[in-house]
This record gives structure tokens, C-alpha cells and sequence, in this order.
């Protein structure tokens, strides 16, 4: 009986599955040389970015798409994506935005006129619909403080020095089969570099967004943090209900020097597909940051809600001596969601230490794996980790999997690993529900209790919408 | 003389096993009810059949409350219709904060009686006040609900549930047990301050000490699933002394 109250309380509309009505510029599928000229044409690149590019392709060609995830899903047709979709009319301000892309956006909680205008609280956005940044707000403000933060594509053009440095520096551009696919392919994304010893004075964000039909997305976001400084970056994505599955392989790359921190923060609510598997995106990530000085620091937040399958590692190579990566993720997998995601912590430094929190919650026919690596290299002397790995299970035909890896060649390394696996208990839901409690709102606060520690690291607005978004996730899942 | 609420010929189950056997019984307003009885009799089956537990499956018989039969009644719904169970052995619940459920819990009521809400601050000085009176911590209110309580805070935190959220019937499943002498004299106290003249309690305990300081009006003896005895607060001392075996069927 439990259960059956337990069902009805987790499986919510997805809200934002909304299509945007906006004419759209879309290449016809494929992926060939030409496609990639086409791109690096269209965004009027330089020609060393093009030959990265072919290069990208010509070592993805040889590569194979990796199966070791605990995910079940037919087979990718690269062939019959288009790689290219972007609203008809070039953008320079935001005063020249589409209302509609502007109205689509205030449907997502994110108002950009109000973001223009708000004198408090400042949050620097960037929004990518399709393959292209529609609009970057408070880029002159932060330009006084000599913080770059523009679309990748105006990067190359207009930083070549940076990108050349250190794109490819954190994740190789073979490192992986998506990896070398996004390298080829990659159509926009963010670049923010924040100069020495700036704190960067408002939270920047960027949220992508899915629109056009039968397309992939492919951003790439590069983040330096040069010695010193200090910024919080957000990332919120969604795409609207279809039919098909499409295919997001995004690159994400932080470079953090000396002194400096990089706090980087995502709710993730692509489409995630009907209970039967139908639809959604593929989401295909790999994020890494590397501590390259000295006492520098990265910390990794993410909300994983939405998406069919969920294929992503944020991780940390902790190189300077003292240096301190973070893990906090709270990953839902309701409906027929699959998620393998988990973190790679990498020591390398004297004194680094690492925390990862990992908390899965799965409903419905669910299944979410952790899968996480810790490597303490010989010279990491005094290296320390903490992993503490939880899971919720919501009724009785999802799953939760922990595949915890350690590899240690420091003998006196500390590493310290928990992990429960527990059910929303009767006893729980009953006793809140003894309080005249709904059966649906209790639910919903057990689950937040036991995702506290890591919206606790979310900047407060966002805290605020992860806690929304993990409600409309799991309304009606419960039964 | 009407009763608040009324049980007739209550029969339970837990899993295949039954638990009550035709319980009758009748809460008074502004009476309190006693239940004493053996270890395994059903006293906590009983206080879990009336709010409507999961784990009880009645098989027969009404309870009935305020003139109407609420066997069927969501759990949530007899709550905010005044039932209130102070747990045998609460649950704890990791990351929600004691004072967000507790606030959560008394805007549900107030909403379902027509009442404005309560918000944060105004919450926080009605909780304060109850927290010293019961001498709580004031970290009881940043804490997560009954995790890591000892089992003397567990039971202080239920009587502070009743003392905010103000119920018409109210059921202590051992709330005496294992506290010591000040947290007993201190729950007394709270529970003693909630009576009103129209409110029911019905107290499930081992001990006389706690009657001393609550004085119940009837003592039930319930045995094998069923009252056996029905007195007043006299037959406490006789109990103590022969133990439940002397007691005669009525
Ligand atoms: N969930 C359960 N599964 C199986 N049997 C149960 C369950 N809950 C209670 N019982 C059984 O039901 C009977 C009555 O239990 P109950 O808890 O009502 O007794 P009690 O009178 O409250 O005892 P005590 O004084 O020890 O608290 C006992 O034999 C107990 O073992
Ligand atoms: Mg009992």
C-alpha cells in the first residue's frame, strides 16, 4: 500500500518540453570533412581551429564508441544527425534577440531582460539555443574587471592566444570517442577567463538549450582561472518533448592556477523520454579540471534530472601540491531513465585531498550507477580522499549500482569510503504522514533531506530551482 | 455522555497474525485514558489501527470518530482531523530540518482548518517558547528530525509535535519509557498543559510513575487483543503489586 502511494509521486510532466516556434538554419545530417568545413565556415574561423578540427575527425574515424557503462540504448547513427542548426537571423545584443527566444527563456525561470536590469543580484548569462550563443548579457561590466566571458566561437576570433593554450590541454582531443567527437564538431559553447588575483564579481551562467529537430549539441566550454582568482559559474540545460533521441556530447575543460578556485555548478533537465524508453537525449559528457598550481581548488556541483541516458565523469586532476577537488551530485533516474555518471579524482600533488558526495535516487524502472575512480599517484604524498556514495530507492523496479575504484600507490594515502543504499521507508513516509503531511509532499521532503549536503553547495537561486526541479521530477513517480 | 471517539469490537492484523480480537473501547473529551498490559498484548497495534498504520489490516469492527467511521481514512487526514500518535520509537529522518517539518506540518493544519500560515519567524518564536518549556536545546531547531536524537530527546521532540500542532486526540505510546527524572517530570508537564477539559489522551505505559504526574481518570487492562478491565486510577497499585495474571476478565 506504501507503494502504491510511493509510484504516484514520481513521475512529473517533464515542464519544460516546450518547442521554441523560431526559424531555424539546419544543415542536412551527416558528418564528413565538408560537414566540418561547412561549420568552421559558418562561424568564419580561423584556419588553424580548422585544422584541429579535421584532425579531431580523422582520429574519431578510427575510434569506437566505448560500452563498458551500465546503459542499454540502440545504437547512435552519426550519419543521420545534423550537426548544425542555428536561428535564422545573426545576433549582436540581446536588444536584437528574438522575442520569442526571449519568451521561451522567461518560460525557463530565466528572464534575460530581467537579468539586464537587475541591480542586486547579478548573474551574468550566456544562453546557447541550438548550436549557437544567442546572447551574452553583462559582458561590458565584467570587461572592467578584465573577466572575459563570451560565446567559444568569439574566443577563437578574438583570444586565439587562450584557446590555443589550453583548449585540448585538459581533455585531449582523442580522449575519448565523444570527446574527439565534439573536438570535430563542436558548434558553441562558453569561454570565461578570469584574470590574476580577480574575484569575479557575479555568478556566471550559461544555459543551453535543444531546439531544433533531428540535431545534436556539441558545446565546448573552456574556463581558466589564472592565479589568485576566484568565480562561480552555472550551467542550466533543457530541451523541448520529442519523439526521437538526440544526441548531446559536450566537452567541458577548467584550468585552475595557482591560489585560484573554480566553483562549477549544473542542473541538467534535458528531455529525459517517456516511461517506455521513448525519446530524450543522449547525454554524453566529459568534464575535467585540472589544479594546476599550487593551493588551487575546483569544486564540481551537479543536479542530473532529466536525460534518457546519462553518460558523465566530472573529474579532477589535482597536480598542484595542496590542491582540493570536490565531487557533490545528486543523480534522478525515474521513468526509464539510465544514468552512469560518478567522478575521477586524480592526485598527483603532495597534501591534495578530494571529497566526493554522490547521492543517485531512482524511481519507477529507474537505474543509476555510481562509478568512481580515486588514483593516488606515488607522489602525492599525504594525499587524503573521502567518498561517501548513497542511494534512494523509490518502489521496486529500479536499481542503484556503486562501482567504487581505488587505485593507491601512496601506502599512507588516507582514503575513507561509505556508502548506503537505502528505500524511502514506510516508517519515514508514515510518520510525516501521521503530521497531516501529504503523502506526495512527504516524499518529496525525505528526498530532499537526503540531497541537503549537496544542494547546500548550490549558489542560493539555484539551490531554490534544483529543489523545484527534483519536485516536478518525482510528482506522480510515487505509488 | 458522548465520546470523542468510539471503538467497537476492533479486530487487526499484522502480516497473517491477529493482533486485535474485538477491542471495544471509548475515549471521553476531557478524560484520561490509561492502557496498561502485557508485553505483545497489542497496545501499540492498537494506537497504529487508529491512525491508520500500514502495517495493521483491520479485519472487522468501526472506529469511530467525531460520529463518523474512519477505518478508511488517509493517515494524513485523521491527522489533520486532530488524531495524533506520539510514536513508540520514532523514526529518524536524515537532512529535514526539525523545525521546516515541524512548520510544514502545523501550516498543513492550520490550512485545512481555514487559518493563516505561519511564517518562518513567527514559527520560530512558537517553537522557542515550547523548546524551553520542555528544556530542549535550541539546536533542536537547525537539526535534522530525530537523527542522532538520544531516545530522552526523541521522546521530549514528540510532545513537542502535540504541544504545536494541539491535537483532540491524543495517543503516548510509552512516551515515559526510558526517560529520566527530569525529562519525565518535564513531559508531564507539557502533556498536563495541553488538557483542556475537551481534549482525549490515552496513555500506553508500563509504569505508575508518569500517572502520578498525569492523573488518568480510567485505567484499561488490554490482554491477548482485547480490554479485559475497565477502572479507575485505583486499580494501578493493585496492578503493580499482582501483576497482569490476577486480573479477572469483566
Ligand atoms: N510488523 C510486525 N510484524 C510481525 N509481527 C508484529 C509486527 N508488529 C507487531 N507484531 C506482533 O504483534 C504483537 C503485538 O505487538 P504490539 O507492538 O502491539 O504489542 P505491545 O502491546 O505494544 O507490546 P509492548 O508492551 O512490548 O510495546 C506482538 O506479538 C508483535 O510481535
Ligand atoms: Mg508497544
Amino acid at each position: 500500500m506504501a507503494n502504491e502511494g510511493l509510484d504516484k509521486a514520481v513521475s512529473g510532466e517533464y515542464a519544460l518540453g516546450f518547442e521554441i516556434d523560431i526559424e531555424t538554419d539546419i544543415i542536412e545530417p551527416g558528418l564528413s570533412e565538408k560537414t566540418i568545413a561547412f561549420i568552421s565556415k559558418k562561424k568564419d574561423e580561423p584556419e588553424w581551429m580548422l585544422e584541429l578540427r579535421l584532425k579531431a575527425l580523422k582520429k574519431w574515424e578510427t575510434m569506437t564508441e566505448p560500452h563498458w557503462g551500465k546503459l542499454d540504448y540502440e545504437p547512435i547513427d552519426y550519419q543521420s544527425i545534423s550537426y548544425f542548426a542555428a536561428p535564422k537571423e545573426g545576433i549582436d545584443s540581446l536588444d536584437e534577440v528574438d522575442p520569442k527566444i526571449l519568451e521561451a527563456y522567461d518560460k525557463l525561470g530565466i528572464s534575460l531582460e530581467e537579468q539586464k536590469q537587475l541591480s542586486g543580484v547579478k548573474v551574468a548569462v550566456d544562453a546557447v539555443v541550438d548550436s549557437v550563443s544567442v546572447t551574452t548579457t553583462y559582458s561590458e561590466e565584467l570587461k572592467k574587471h578584465g573577466v572575459i566571458f563570451c560565446s567559444i566561437s568569439e574566443a577563437i576570433k578574438d583570444y586565439p592566444e587562450l584557446v590555443k593554450k589550453y583548449m585540448f590541454s585538459v581533455v585531449p582531443m582523442a580522449d575519448n570517442y565523444f570527446a574527439a567527437l565534439n573536438s570535430a564538431v563542436f558548434t558553441d559553447g562558453t569561454f570565461v577567463y578570469i584574470p590574476k588575483g580577480v574575484r569575479c564579481p557575479m555568478e556566471l551562467s550559461t544555459y543551453f538549450r535543444i531546439n531544433a529537430l533531428n540535431t545534436g549539441q556539441f558545446e565546448r566550454t573552456l574556463i581558466i582561472a589564472d592565479e589568485g582568482s576566484h568565480v562561480s559559474y552555472n550551467e542550466g540545460c533543457s530541451a523541448p518533448t520529442r519523439d526521437e533521441h538526440q544526441l548531446h556530447a559536450a566537452v567541458v575543460e577548467l584550468v585552475i592556477l595557482k591560489d585560484a578556485e573554480i566553483k562549477y555548478s549544473t542542473i541538467q533537465n534535458w528531455f529525459p523520454g517517456d516511461e517506455n524508453g521513448k525519446g530524450g537525449i543522449y547525454n554524453f559528457v566529459t568534464k575535467r579540471a585540472i589544479c594546476q598550481g599550487d593551493n588551487s581548488k575546483v569544486s564540481w556541483t551537479q543536479v542530473e534530472t532529466g536525460s534518457a541516458i546519462t553518460w558523465k565523469y566530472p573529474s579532477c586532476i589535482l597536480k598542484g601540491d595542496n590542491s582540493v577537488g570536490e565531487f557533490y551530485s545528486v543523480a534522478v533516474t525515474t521513468l526509464a531513465q539510465q544514468a552512469d555518471t560518478g567522478t575521477k579524482m586524480i592526485h598527483i600533488g603532495k597534501n591534495t585531498s578530494s571529497t566526493i558526495i554522490s547521492k543517485g535516487i531512482s524511481a519507477m524502472k529507474g537505474q543509476n550507477t555510481y562509478r568512481g575512480l580515486v588514483k593516488i599517484n606515488k607522489s602525492a604524498e599525504g594525499a587524503r580522499n573521502y567518498s561517501e556514495c548513497d542511494s534512494l530507492l523509490i518502489g521496486s523496479n529500479c536499481g542503484a549500482h556503486t562501482f567504487p575504484y581505488l587505485e593507491s600507490k601512496d601506502t599512507k594515502g588516507q582514503v575513507e569510503h561509505e556508502a548506503t543504499t537505502s528505500k524511502i521507508s514506510d516508517e519515514q513516509l508514515f510518520y510525516l504522514r501521521q503530521r497531516g503531511i501529504n503523502e506526495e509532499d512527504a516524499v518529496s521532503m525525505i528526498v530532499h533531506g537526503f540531497c541537503k549536503q549537496v544542494f547546500s553547495q548550490l549558489p542560493m537561486e539555484y539551490a531554490v530551482e534544483a529543489k523545484a526541479l527534483l519536485e516536478l521530477t518525482l510528482e506522480g513517480s510515487v505509488g | 455522555m458522548s465520546s470523542v471517539m468510539k471503538i467497537e469490537n476492533l479486530q487487526a492484523k499484522i502480516g497473517d497474525k491477529q493482533i486485535l480480537k474485538g477491542l471495544n473501547l471509548e475515549l471521553e473529551p476531557g478524560k484520561v485514558h490509561a492502557i496498561m498490559g502485557p508485553n505483545g498484548a497489542g497496545k501499540s497495534t492498537l494506537s497504529k489501527a487508529l491512525v491508520g498504520h500500514y502495517d495493521v489490516e483491520l479485519t472487522g469492527g468501526d472506529i469511530i470518530y467525531k460520529g463518523k467511521n474512519i477505518n478508511e481514512m488517509e493517515p494524513e487526514e485523521r491527522a489533520l482531523e486532530g488524531i495524533f500518535l506520539s510514536f513508540q520509537h520514532p523514526v529518524e529522518i536524515p537532512g529535514v530540518n526539525n523545525a521546516y517539518f515541524l512548520r510544514t506540518a502545523l501550516n498543513a493544519k492550520r490550512k485545512h482548518e481555514g487559518k493563516e500560515e505561519l511564517n518562518a519567524a513567527e514559527f520560530l518564536r512558537l517553537m522557542r517558547d515550547h523548546l524551553e518549556m520542555l528544556g530542549m536545546k535550541s539546536d533542536m531547531i537547525s537539526r535534522s528530525l530525530n537523527e542522532g536524537f538520544s531516545g530522552g530527546e526523541k521522546k521530549r521532540n514528540e510532545i513537542l509535535q502535540m504541544l504545536i500542532l494541539e491535537p483532540e486526540v491524543i495517543i503516548l505510546d510509552e512516551i515515559d519509557s526510558g526517560l529520566d527524572i527530569d525529562a519525565l517530570r518535564a513531559v508531564s508537564e507539557g502533556i498536563n498543559k495541553m488538557k483542556d477539559g475537551k481534549r482525549s489522551f490515552l496513555v500506553i505505559t508500563h509504569y505508575s510513575r508518569i500517572l502520578d504526574y498525569i492523573e488518568p481518570d480510567y485505567i484499561h487492562v488490554l490482554k491477548d487483543g482485547r480490554i479485559i478491565k475497565t477502572a479507575g486510577p485505583e486499580l494501578v497499585a493493585q496492578l503493580e503489586e499482582h501483576g497482569y495474571d490476577a486480573i479477572e476478565e469483566e
